[in-house]
């Protein structure tokens, strides 16, 4: 059952860095090795996962007593899978470039373990407020990841953050790094500087 | 002529796992093991082969004709779900040295996105039934070859010395991009 001990500012907080979707849990990746060749993509991205899982958690926290257990996952699914659909129709009508660039990893928002993992673990269990609160911290955590991801991709690999030149002409741009080989490099490196960091803290 | 050509494009140029970056969870998973990784290869070539089928079947004499396709991907992800639940059933009752082999694996490939994704993939490209199912035994496949490759050399990498920092994920990560880079020598072999 739920640890009420837990402030409700601590189970918005510690989805952003120490129970990090990505960074700890590696849970997501599917979409965040696929989408972050820019930083645009990865915001949208990042946007749209945290649209769904703050809708699915909402509703799944309020139906938690009337979802019967056994059957429970294939519910789940299906409230995330209608949110998603709003998600991808809302993307292709106003947002038609983003939609195109993200194609198919928009649809497969349904099957992000993220987001499923939160419902599972979280929203079925704990009351409305709180279910909130950690859908957003776990949804900023991984928007934040995408924007990074995606920054140091796109820095690398076009010489550009969000479309705005930084790097000039005599920078040649390392074209791996927008290519899938340069996603898993990239989140590799991450990880291991997120354990650097969290040893650091840990020293402190 | 075309039939190959989507096979061997959707085993190994367009790589499922190492260009499409789908099923990477139990890619990072299940491959600790070389023996777990064939199964899990196994399994997911079998499930993905059947989805394939019934998916396409599902989109053009449900979704199509009767002008739902707005359903496709609440239809699509309940369809896997229970085709998993389905196969899991049938395989324990018919084959128990296979159900056993492959057991444990069968309900963690209902949130396998490459199963999802193989079928908006096939949508998406307007294959038709037998191109389908032929493109989910090559995506199958290639998932199988990445995941038992990468079981290959972690199993390699516990004998050597890491830097403490990218023990684990990170590691894998690096490997996995590794593998993806050399994967990518396979690009422009041939366009489907």
């Amino acid at each position: 059952m739920a640890n009420h001990k837990v402030t409700r500012t601590r189970e918005f907080v510690k989805g952003l860095w120490d129970e990090n979707a990505v960074l700890v849990s590696l849970l997501g990746l599917c979409p965040v090795l696929a989408v972050t060749n820019s930083a645009i993509n990865g915001l949208a991205m990042g946007l749209a996962t945290t649209f769904v899982l703050f809708s699915s958690s909402t509703i799944i926290s309020i139906l938690r007593k009337l979802i019967p257990h056994q059957v429970r996952i294939a519910g789940f699914i299906v409230i995330i899978a209608t949110f998603v659909t709003i998600a991808d129709r809302f993307l292709a009508a106003f947002y038609p470039d983003i939609s195109d660039a993200l194609g198919p990893y928009v649809p497969l928002i349904v099957v992000n373990c993220l987001i499923l993992g939160r419902q599972e673990a979280f929203s079925s269990k704990n009351p409305l407020g709180r279910s909130m609160l950690d859908a957003l911290g776990v949804g900023t955590g991984f928007i934040g990841v995408l924007v990074v991801l995606g920054s140091i991709r796109e820095l690398l690999g076009s010489g550009s953050v969000l479309n705005f030149t930084l790097l000039g002409d005599w920078f040649a741009p390392w074209m791996v790094m927008i290519l899938p080989p340069g996603a898993f490099l990239t989140l590799g490196f991450l990880i291991a500087l997120s354990n650097w960091i969290n040893e650091r803290r840990a020293e402190a | 002529m075309n039939l190959i050509l989507i096979f061997i494009s959707a085993a190994i140029v367009n790589n499922f796992v190492l260009s499409y970056f789908l099923g990477i969870c139990p890619f990072v998973g299940v491959s600790k093991q070389l023996s777990s990784a064939v199964s899990m290869g196994m399994a997911v070539t079998f499930v993905m082969t059947i989805a394939a089928a019934v998916t396409w079947l599902i989109y053009h004499l449900i979704l199509v004709p009767f002008q739902v396709v707005i359903l496709e991907y609440v239809a699509f992800i309940l369809v896997i779900a229970s085709l998993v639940q389905l196969v899991e059933m049938f395989i324990r009752k018919v084959s128990k040295p296979l159900y056993d082999t492959l057991g444990i694996y069968l309900p963690l490939i209902t949130t396998n996105c490459a199963i999802l994704g193989l079928a908006l993939f096939a949508t998406l490209r307007e294959y038709g039934f037998i191109e389908s199912v032929v493109y989910g035994v090559g995506a199958g496949a290639g998932f199988t070859l990445a995941l038992v490759m990468m079981a290959g050399i972690r199993e390699q990498l516990e004998l050597a010395d890491v830097p403490k920092h990218f023990q684990g994920a990170g590691i894998t990560m690096i490997v996995a991009g590794s593998l993806a880079l050399a994967f990518m020598g396979f690009a422009g072999l041939l366009s489907v």
